[in-house]
């Protein structure tokens, strides 16, 4: 049992579901020290080695670019800056084959070096960091190019400015390195331990934490020694070494929170939710570069090993060097390896070929021999043990999510909490039917997003149809409405026109005005006595016929009389 | 340097089928043998006609299914089925009988569900229980163990009367075989008479009959073997053998004459086999440690009530099978809850 130099009473430890012992297989690649990597001749540049959008390039081919010279800048908030390894003239700026799991090739800026390693003009080192304001820090750090380098590869800067209002009480520093092979972490840690304390002292202050703790496994005594003996050194008071339990997977971030602080994160939210932030060690050593010393993030500490290399070792490659020309430097390949994994053995991906560059996120190249990875063989029917549940460190049900994932039923797939898989490997590596279950998952989660997608783009389809329809309605109730605006217009016209309207029409006022005169002159006349009469002058046939009318009527005047009466 | 893409994780797989299948037959071996000490070269043969049949059975009906053959029959999953059956049969069990039930489990109960790990029912105990139901006289139909046996049969006398039916001259069925212990028990108590009378029989043991009760501590052997090989985990065995224990020391309290002492019933019939061989199948029984829990518990407490006041004098076969009928429900409401999150989200 292993106790750190600066005895400090045991801390109470938590555990997280499931997890496994593992072969660690760490000591083939720890016999010595990293050295640095040769300059290779070509170095091949991803614009984007990070989560989020790519890095618009500064260059064009045949520019000559300084060692440390911005090539690509950061596009957006969630976005890294990209920075020439060396000197050299870029070649090229082209879609290159890129580590990655598609071996689909990606946007790269090639530089052929010039032997000169020649730096440019860096920023200057912020030596007085802790007086330092904090936007510049940030700044600087972001400038840099700094991604998480523990495999996520998120941007640092990002990560250190968490929402404003969020109280963040603890920073995580993870140097739990828990997948077996990989050792690049450990021996940053044995080899420039101060670079990662000042590092985690900067990242502290610029998120305002109170305590920041620094998590690594037991098996790795060297490195929790060197970290104990520059923690002394530098009296950084509020930073804790902490060594836990090697138990695969306590580097996971949520993992390793649970391990040091008792904090479940919250599914689905980030650990700033919860008042931490976690950094991995590699981060917190190229924070203190930038910090300290102005150099942007250029290179890394690599872990080559695995039974297919002559000499397993960790080199410090710059970014962007191929990797056969790493493993050529780590004694070559030995003729039993079989594939070539970039990560570690249990989450690391085969690459379809050695050309292919290291980048900011490669902490690992295992050359696996069959006798080291055995071919599983054909996956058979699963038995329900439910060894994959008891390895589960989010305490999922494997069992159960293959079996809908298998039936593509994706929906039942995320009832049964798909999406709080973190692809650790536990389930696959205890499976006795030698299922790749996570291969399930992983494809279980790409077709739900492109579900999401299709769902995405179907309901703004529909939100478009929608907004046409109403569009096309409302125009045509405009039409409509004006419409009859018009005919009410025009029946009131008459109505509303008829006094002026005799006004207006000369020849019937004409008319009127005659027929007045006329009235007038009659009534003249009668008064006068000399009124006309038509019943003057009657001949006596008129005259017999009016007589006949006037009986008539009185005639019919009794009758409708009587019939009243 | 060849560049095989593979999926992760890549490494040397600890657990496979084969072997989890290969632990329980080791597991199995302790009782099997102990059975055969007790009860003869029966068991033995029998052992040996289920797992041809069992074999045969796979690779036909696989040849029917148009699947692959030797990797289902290399799995071993069929040899563990028929020495479930065969340790559960009695010894002088006819051929043909061991024939159709292993067939029956294998085809049916296995194969025509989709085949392993696609079975709702335990197939040992469908074939076993499709016996029991159709031929109740041959299924039960027991040898006394070898210390009350006046006249055990040897090897080929075994043979002989499971082949063709007929007995060395001078004996006869009635005379050389005797009821199991749980019968013997349950018969006595419904002919009202006391347990500590029925006690005085040399039948007896400590616990359950005698022979019958050691045959039990092999099968704990075999249970502990499992355990500590992570074969199976601990809750269904301790779960049944918890709730056939509470209940059959409740009643034991409430009227002492009338139930026997509890660990008459764990060391009795198939309680301890059950526990550790029959309820743990996990292609059968429920796959969350709360379901397990839950399962084991309603098993026990089936086979208690079974065996109490049901018809049959042992019931953890139709436990099982009735449990099995459970586990889908039983896993549903029993997800363990996920790391970060308040609760299942399920509930």
């Amino acid at each position: 049992m292993y106790y750190p130099s600066n005895s400090k009473p045991v801390r109470k430890l938590y555990r997280f579901p499931g997890g496994l012992h593992l072969p660690d297989n760490k000591a083939q690649s720890t016999r010595t020290l990293p050295i640095q990597a040769a300059l290779p001749a070509k170095l091949i540049l991803p614009v984007q080695q990070h989560i989020g959008t790519p890095a618009q390039p500064l260059v064009t081919v045949g520019d000559r670019v300084l060692k440390g010279e911005l090539i690509a800048t950061a596009q957006g908030r969630i976005s890294a800056a990209l920075h020439a390894p060396s000197s050299g003239r870029v070649t090229a700026i082209d879609e290159l084959p890129v580590a990655h799991p598609s071996g689909l090739p990606a946007l790269c800026i090639v530089i052929e070096t010039d032997g000169k390693d020649e730096w440019g003009a860096l920023p200057p080192p912020i030596a007085d960091y802790a007086q330092c304001e904090p936007r510049l820090l940030l700044e600087r750090i972001r400038s840099a190019g700094i991604v998480g380098l523990g495999g996520a590869s998120f941007p640092t800067s990002v990560k250190l400015a968490p929402e404003s209002g969020r109280r963040i009480n603890t920073l995580v520093i993870n140097g739990a390195e828990c997948e077996p092979y990989i050792t690049c972490d450990d021996m940053l840690m044995r080899v420039r331990a101060e670079d990662v304390l000042t590092g985690a002292s900067i990242m502290q202050r610029l998120i305002g934490a109170t305590t920041t703790q620094i998590g690594i496994e037991d098996n790795k005594p060297e490195a929790i020694s060197a970290m104990n003996q520059a923690l002394v050194r530098l009296q950084l008071e509020q930073i804790e070494v902490v060594t836990i339990p090697t138990r695969y997977p306590s580097g996971g971030e949520r993992q390793l929170i649970r391990v040091l602080t008792g904090i479940e994160v919250p599914s689905g939210e980030l650990p700033a939710s919860v008042g931490v932030i976690c950094n991995n060690v590699g981060t917190a050593a190229a924070v203190a570069d930038a910090v300290l010393r102005g150099q942007p993030l250029i290179s890394r500490l690599v872990t080559i090993t695995g039974e297919g290399v002559g000499n397993p070792s960790n080199l410090e490659a710059l970014i962007g060097t191929p990797c056969n020309e790493l493993i050529a430097q780590a004694g070559g390949y030995s003729g039993c390896g079989d594939r070539l994994i970039m990560g570690g053995p249990m989450m690391g991906f085969t690459l379809h070929s050695d050309t292919v560059p290291i980048s900011k996120a490669s902490n690992c190249l295992l050359a696996a021999s069959p006798s080291e990875a055995p071919d599983p063989g054909a996956a058979s029917a699963c038995i329900r043990c439910g060894k994959c549940a008891e390895v589960c460190p989010v305490s999922l049900l494997p069992q159960q999510m293959y079996w809908y994932a298998r039936a593509k039923d994706l929906e039942k797939t995320q009832e049964y909490n798909l999406f709080d898989c973190i692809e650790c490997g536990c389930c696959s590596h205890v499976c006795p039917a030698h299922i790749p279950l996570v291969q399930y998952f992983r494809f279980a989660k790409n077709e739900s997003w492109d579900q999401e997608r299709e769902r995405r783009s179907a309901e703004l389809a529909r939100q478009r149809h929608e907004a046409k329809q109403a569009r096309l309605a409302r125009q045509e109730a405009e039409k409509l409405a004006r419409l009859q605006q018009k005919r009410a217009a025009l029946a009131k016209k008459p109505a509303a026109a008829q006094a002026p309207a005799d006004v207006a029409d000369p020849k019937k006022a004409a008319i009127e005005a005659a027929l007045k005169r006329a009235a007038e002159k009659k009534a003249r006349l009668a008064e006068q006595g000399i009124a006309p009469k038509n019943t003057t002058d009657l001949t006596p046939v008129q005259q017999q016929q009016v007589d006949q009318a006037e009986i008539r009527r009185k005639k019919l005047n009794r009758s409708s009389a009587e019939q009243e009466g | 340097m060849r560049f095989l893409t593979i999926t992760s994780p890549h490494s040397a797989r600890p657990n496979s089928v084969t072997v989890t299948m290969l632990w329980v037959i080791v597991a199995l071996l302790p009782g099997a043998v102990a059975m055969t000490w007790y009860f003869g070269w029966g068991i033995a043969i029998h052992m040996l006609l289920a797992s041809i049949t069992a074999v045969v059975a796979e690779g036909l009906v696989l040849k029917l299914r148009r699947r692959p053959a030797l990797p289902a029959i290399q799995d071993l999953s069929a040899v563990v089925t028929a020495l479930l059956f065969a340790i559960a049969i009695p010894p002088l069990l006819p051929w043909w009988l061991t024939l159709l039930g292993t067939a029956f489990a294998i085809i049916v109960a296995k194969h025509l569900y989709g085949g392993i790990g696609y079975n709702p029912f335990n197939p040992a105990m469908v074939g076993y229980v499709l016996l029991l139901i159709s031929y109740p006289v041959e299924m039960t139909t027991w040898l006394p163990p070898i210390m009350l046996n006046q006249t055990p049969l040897d090897f080929a006398q075994t043979l002989h009367a499971i082949f063709t039916g007929s007995l060395p001259p001078g004996l006869s069925w009635d005379g050389i075989t005797m009821a199991t212990p749980l019968d013997e028990m349950r018969n006595q108590l419904n002919h009202n008479r006391m347990i500590s009378e029925i006690r005085q029989s040399p039948l007896w043991g400590d616990f359950g009959g005698l022979g019958w009760e050691w045959v039990g501590n092999w099968y704990l052997l075999g249970g502990a073997i499992l355990l500590y090989k992570r074969i199976i985990s601990w809750h269904i065995p301790v779960s049944m053998l918890g709730a056939v224990l509470v209940m059959a020391m409740l009643f034991h309290f409430l009227d002492q004459e009338s139930h026997p002492f509890g660990l008459f019933h764990i060391f009795s019939g198939g309680t301890l086999l059950g526990a550790f061989f029959i309820a743990t199948d996990p292609v059968t029984a429920s796959t969350t440690h709360r379901g397990q829990l839950i399962y084991g518990a309603c098993i026990g407490l089936i086979t208690y009530v079974i065996r109490r006041w049901g018809g049959y004098p042992d019931a953890v076969a139709f436990a099982v099978l009735l449990m099995n009928m459970a586990v889908p429900m039983i896993d549903y409401y029993t997800q363990p809850r996920v790391f970060g999150q308040q609760s299942s989200s399920n509930e």
